[in-house]
């Protein structure tokens, strides 16, 4: 059995698993998901986009509770879905698990975690990637 | 001599707690009778997006944050589960992935019941010891599934860790290590099954006590050790009653094996039962500890340790991940519905 999509899957590993972008040698702007060409230095930029893999720390900038879910997803509702500013710049929309909705706040500091995002029913292959839970460094204080 | 032994290692385990109670009343039983009778108040549960998979790549990556190894010098990874998400195609794929570790290094994943962790570590310092590796992760990690109804509903637990095995900065070494193995079919799962089935009574005294009090007094034999040399001790913990007769039965104390339990509060986690155990012992442990460990899984096999903790774990930030202890303070209670939902027992095709 053939099972579609899943190169396209594949070709997204390092960014879905590792947070991996893209840094213009140029200017320095750092870009997620990762861009062939910086939109600033355009023409200048060609070749010297680097990879940089992000730390997967940031703040949520805003977020929003997913009530009606697409496909797959039905099993998890509600479930909030934030606008998450990563340290080094770029904003990336992800999933907020290991919170109580009414615990998800606007500025809360976040780290990646790595999760299942889909799989393809029962037979197909299972997609994993980042999703972001509240920070470990509150539970450090004590 | 030359010292070979845990060098970091990392814990992971799902937030989502159910009590034994809740799933007791489901089903038209005592809750308080169970608890007494298992020892386990409430185990862990993973959430839809968690599995075998994402709890070894949490576990992996709390072990680098606690050491500056580079992990493209980690040059094989093993992980033990009975619930590898794939029947085919390799867990230890998708972590080498994960924690940077690919494509120069060796592969596979393990099954042996609960004790596929263990197996793990022995292989990983025996090709740290031949000088094939420099690094090797050694995983176990479960999300335990059971029948609804099954009485191991109460234990099927979710949760692992994660062991760096090296030469450098060894934090404890591996003194010895020595494996009990016979056929005994006390619980099994068939291929394409979802469920496992068990023996019932027959899985105490001729399969978890004969393979645990054998693997352990051939192992003090070998090491010249008496129960008394160590800090610590951790049994595999199928419910929160067999480790601790088993101990007894030894001549361990309980205050010797209480930092390393913890099934009443998590769990059976299965592949991570023991290795959490000893988690939770390094989360504490002090220069000079000696920890004792045998491991148990089906079918079966014990495997045990002796292991003494050096100087180096002063040097190791144990505070850059979450400790057992943490771990299992940030919890959050679901109701048998969640579960079910959760654990895909409405599953129908
Ligand atoms: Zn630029």
């Amino acid at each position: 059995m053939t099972i579609g999509g899943v190169a396209r899957f594949w070709r997204e590993i390092p960014q879905r698993y590792n947070l991996i972008g893209k840094q213009c040698g140029s200017c320095g702007r750092i870009y997620f998901p990762p861009r062939e060409s910086c939109p600033y230095c355009r023409r200048k930029s060609i070749g010297k986009m680097r990879d940089i893999k992000l730390s997967g720390k940031g703040e949520i900038v805003t977020y929003t509770v997913i009530h009606v879910a697409p496909h797959n997803f039905e099993g998890q509702v509600p479930y909030p879905i934030a606008i998450v500013q990563l340290e080094e710049g770029p904003r990336i929309t992800a999933q907020i698990v290991d919170c109580k909705i009414e615990d998800v706040k606007i500025g809360m500091k976040v780290e990646y975690t790595f999760r299942r995002i889909q799989e393809d029913g029962y037979t197909g292959a299972i997609y994993y990637g980042y999703k972001f839970k509240p920070c470990q460094q509150k539970q450090n204080h004590q | 001599m030359e010292q070979i032994g845990i060098v970091s290692y990392g814990a992971d385990i799902p937030r989502y707690r159910i009590k034994v109670e809740e799933i007791a009343s489901v089903w038209g039983k005592n809750g308080e009778d169970i608890k007494r009778g298992l020892g386990i108040n409430e185990k862990s549960v993973p959430s839809l997006d968690q599995d075998t998979a994402t709890i070894s790549v949490e576990a992996a990556r709390a072990a680098l944050k606690r050491c500056n190894i580079d992990p493209k010098n980690i040059g094989a990874i093993y992980i033990g589960s009975e619930s590898h998400p794939y029947a085919v195609k390799p867990t230890g794929t998708i972590v080498g992935e994960a924690i940077g570790a690919t494509p120069n290094l060796m592969v596979a994943d393990y099954e042996f019941a609960c004790k596929a962790g263990t197996a793990a570590i022995q292989t990983c310092n025996g090709l740290v010891k031949a000088g094939m590796i420099e690094y090797g992760l050694a995983i176990g990690a479960d999300t335990a599934q059971a029948a609804p109804g099954d009485a191991l509903e109460y234990s099927a637990a979710a949760g692992g860790a994660a062991f760096i095995i090296g030469k450098k900065d060894v934090i404890a070494t591996i003194n010895h290590t020595y494996s009990y193995t016979t056929d005994t079919p006390d619980f099994w799962r068939r291929e394409g099954r979802k469920y496992p089935a068990h023996g019932g009574r027959f899985t105490g005294a001729p399969a978890y006590f004969k393979h645990i009090t054998n693997c352990s007094k051939n192992l003090m034999k070998i090491a010249g050790t008496k129960p008394e040399d160590y800090n610590y001790a951790i049994f595999h913990q199928p419910n929160g009653k067999f480790p601790v007769t088993a101990a007894k039965m030894l001549g361990f104390s309980y205050d010797q094996i209480k930092q390393g339990l913890l099934c009443p509060i998590i769990g059976n986690t299965y592949s991570g039962s023991s290795l959490l155990g000893l988690a939770s012992v390094l989360d504490v442990a002090k220069p000079g500890d000696k920890i004792f460990l045998t491991s148990y899984g089906s079918g079966a096999g014990s495997d045990s340790f002796d292991i003494t903790v050096t100087d180096k774990i002063n040097d190791l930030s144990r505070k850059n991940a979450p400790s057992v202890a943490q771990l299992i303070e940030n919890k959050e209670y679901i109701n048998y519905g969640t579960y079910a939902k959760f654990r895909d027992i409405l599953y129908w095709e």
